[in-house]
């Protein structure tokens, strides 16, 4: 395509700088507003806190930073126990998502080529639905007179309802659920692309099918498991609805807490501490993200 | 299909369980749609009247016409910005910003909704102050937010579509003397049309179920439909809740049809050329 850039110079620039300008200014520069807000004081106001830079009658301008949020969430065991409650959380509920989601990309990359963009579209379809709606389900199902408990106890498994919903388990099942699919495309789409020439190879060569898939398969496919495991930990860590509606009392999680501290306690600086806390603690699995996604597509070309 | 069911069994089996998995509770939320019972989890008859109480519910009707309101001009601009970051992305790999165009472009789509909610509304909060606007939020704020993270499922959508266009359809057009926007508006954007519908309708849907970014930026007038379904939801499981999520349902699935053959048939017709 070099012959296109060379003829039009002038609408190329212009078509890297206006989604590149839109991302800039929509989406990096509004979070050095978080960093603002978060070393600036509450007030008692709209909106809810003081700026750093105030000027006095005579001209005077002055520039009071307040690190007491960030001192805060060291010294309040509630912010350390919503991060735990967060990795803890997003950590299960990853490995959860590898454990059924590799079964199910492998299996579809296994079926017969025409049923495999069928299979996939069954996978993705779910995700066009209201992801709200979708988590709402599972309040009738698992509430205590819900679905579940009716069959559970009407083939006499159970005689009294098992309370599920409120409980961490209701979250694993609701964050596995709704994000299944973020973990089964890029894997997928690793799976889809491994030569099988070594797997016949290793198969005249008297592998057997598991010895095979755990020394030629598993090893391959490592960037898609990593990139997906990325795209389900990253949004988890910061969950809200799943935590709120599914989750219980004893489920604290940063994005909960966020939410809390911003629309009940109205303390902004607060809660602006806590989303650039995340915010750091998000770079490594993004890096990570970036870096297996890359890989994946570099094996592409 | 028997072949692969045959030689495969417990692959079989984990399909078929994770498709249940994916599907009952959708199932279970359109069955209990139709259910006489306020209790929704209790069956006692056969019923539409939820249907008909969800249309005579003021507030829910105005929230669910602001958001489609707002999700159909959500899914146009993120269209276009899509699309321009997805040409940049492939087509131009050597110009200035393309790295970090790439990061950008990367970071919404997993970026926790509510840093970007968050940090939006305090953005918007600041440049109000500085130069007047947006004045106070509401519809324009919420557009601003949806378009950003919409354009980013856009441009991955029409970025594969992209890269494995072949590009020497381009080439022989611009040999005949073809000028790039000519080029760009008869050939290319014709075969990347199925990814731009697509992108319009995943845009469409993502705005129109968007709690978390649109409760930070809206303002008072500006309360979307997530934002009155929350609210009713936290309550406890109600059945025009249940009435609601199938209409949904039926609406998209009749759009993801109608594209899915839209997509069957130029997929066929690119096939045939």
């Amino acid at each position: 395509m070099t012959l296109l850039q060379k003829l039009i110079p002038k609408n190329h620039q212009l078509i890297v700088a206006i989604p590149w300008l839109w991302l800039a200014i929509f989406f990096v520069l509004p979070f050095l507003f978080i960093l603002k807000i978060s070393l600036s004081e509450p007030q008692l106001a709209m909106p809810p806190y003081q700026d750093w830079i105030r000027e006095f009658e005579d001209g005077l301008l002055t520039i009071t930073l307040n690190f007491g949020n960030y001192q805060l969430m060291f010294e309040d065991d509630l912010y350390l126990q919503a991060l735990l409650g967060s990795l803890k959380v997003a950590g299960i509920s990853t490995l959860l998502c590898i454990l059924t989601g590799y079964p199910i990309a492998y299996a579809i990359t296994r079926a017969p080529l025409q049923f495999r963009m069928p299979f996939l579209m069954l996978i993705i379809l779910p995700f066009w639905t209201s992801f709200l709606l979708r988590v709402y389900a599972w309040i009738g199902i698992l509430k205590d007179n819900g679905l579940l408990n009716q069959l559970l106890m009407s083939t006499g498994i159970i005689d009294s309802p098992l309370q599920i919903l409120h409980t961490p388990a209701a979250v694993y099942i609701g964050v596995v659920y709704s994000y299944l699919p973020f973990f089964v495309l890029p894997l997928y789409a690793t799976l889809v692309r491994l030569d099988d020439t070594l797997l016949e190879a290793a198969a005249d060569l008297g592998a057997r099918p598991l010895r095979q898939f755990l020394t030629i398969t598993l090893p391959q496919s490592v960037p898609g498991i990593a990139a997906g495991a990325m795209l389900v930990f990253i949004p988890v860590m910061g969950e809200f609805v799943i935590p709120d509606l599914l989750g219980g009392p004893g489920t604290l999680m940063l994005g909960k807490l966020l939410w809390t501290e911003f629309f009940n306690n109205k303390d902004w600086p607060v809660a602006s501490s806590l989303a650039a806390i995340l915010l750091v603690i998000l770079i490594v699995p993004f890096v990570l993200l970036r870096h297996f996604e890359q890989k994946a597509s570099e094996e592409e070309r | 299909m028997r072949d692969f069911i045959s030689r495969n069994p417990l692959l079989f089996v984990f399909l078929i369980a994770g498709y249940a998995f994916l599907y009952l509770p959708i199932i279970s939320l359109i069955v209990y749609s139709f259910n006489e019972s306020r209790l929704v989890t209790v069956w006692s008859g056969f019923s539409t009247k939820w249907y008909g109480e969800l249309m005579n519910n003021g507030p829910l009707l105005n929230a669910a016409w602001l958001s489609v309101k707002i999700g159909a001009l959500n899914a146009t601009i993120a269209v276009i910005l899509g699309t321009l970051a997805a040409l940049a992305l492939v087509r131009f790999r050597k110009s200035r910003g393309h790295g970090t165009l790439g990061v950008m472009v990367t970071a919404p789509l997993v970026m926790p909704e509510i840093i970007i909610g968050l940090s939006l509304l305090l953005f918007f909060i600041a440049l109000e102050d500085l130069i007047g606007w947006p004045a106070g939020r509401g519809q324009t704020t919420i557009l601003i937010a949806h378009a950003t993270f919409s354009m980013a499922y856009v441009t991955v959508i029409v970025q594969s579509r992209l890269a494995h266009m072949d590009p020497s359809i381009e080439e022989a057009a611009l040999d005949l003397g073809a000028r790039p926007a000519r080029v760009f508006f008869t050939i290319t954007l014709p075969m990347i049309f199925p990814a731009l519908a697509a992108g319009w309708l995943l845009a469409f849907t993502l705005s129109l179920d968007d709690l978390v970014i649109a409760s930070f930026v809206s303002g008072p007038g500006s309360t979307t439909l997530p934002m009155v379904v929350y609210s009713s939801v936290r309550l406890g499981v109600s059945p025009q809740i249940n009435a609601l999520a199938s209409l949904i349902i039926a609406l998209v699935s009749i759009a993801v049809l109608v594209a899915s053959v839209i997509m069957y048939r130029s997929e066929k017709v690119r096939q045939d050329a």
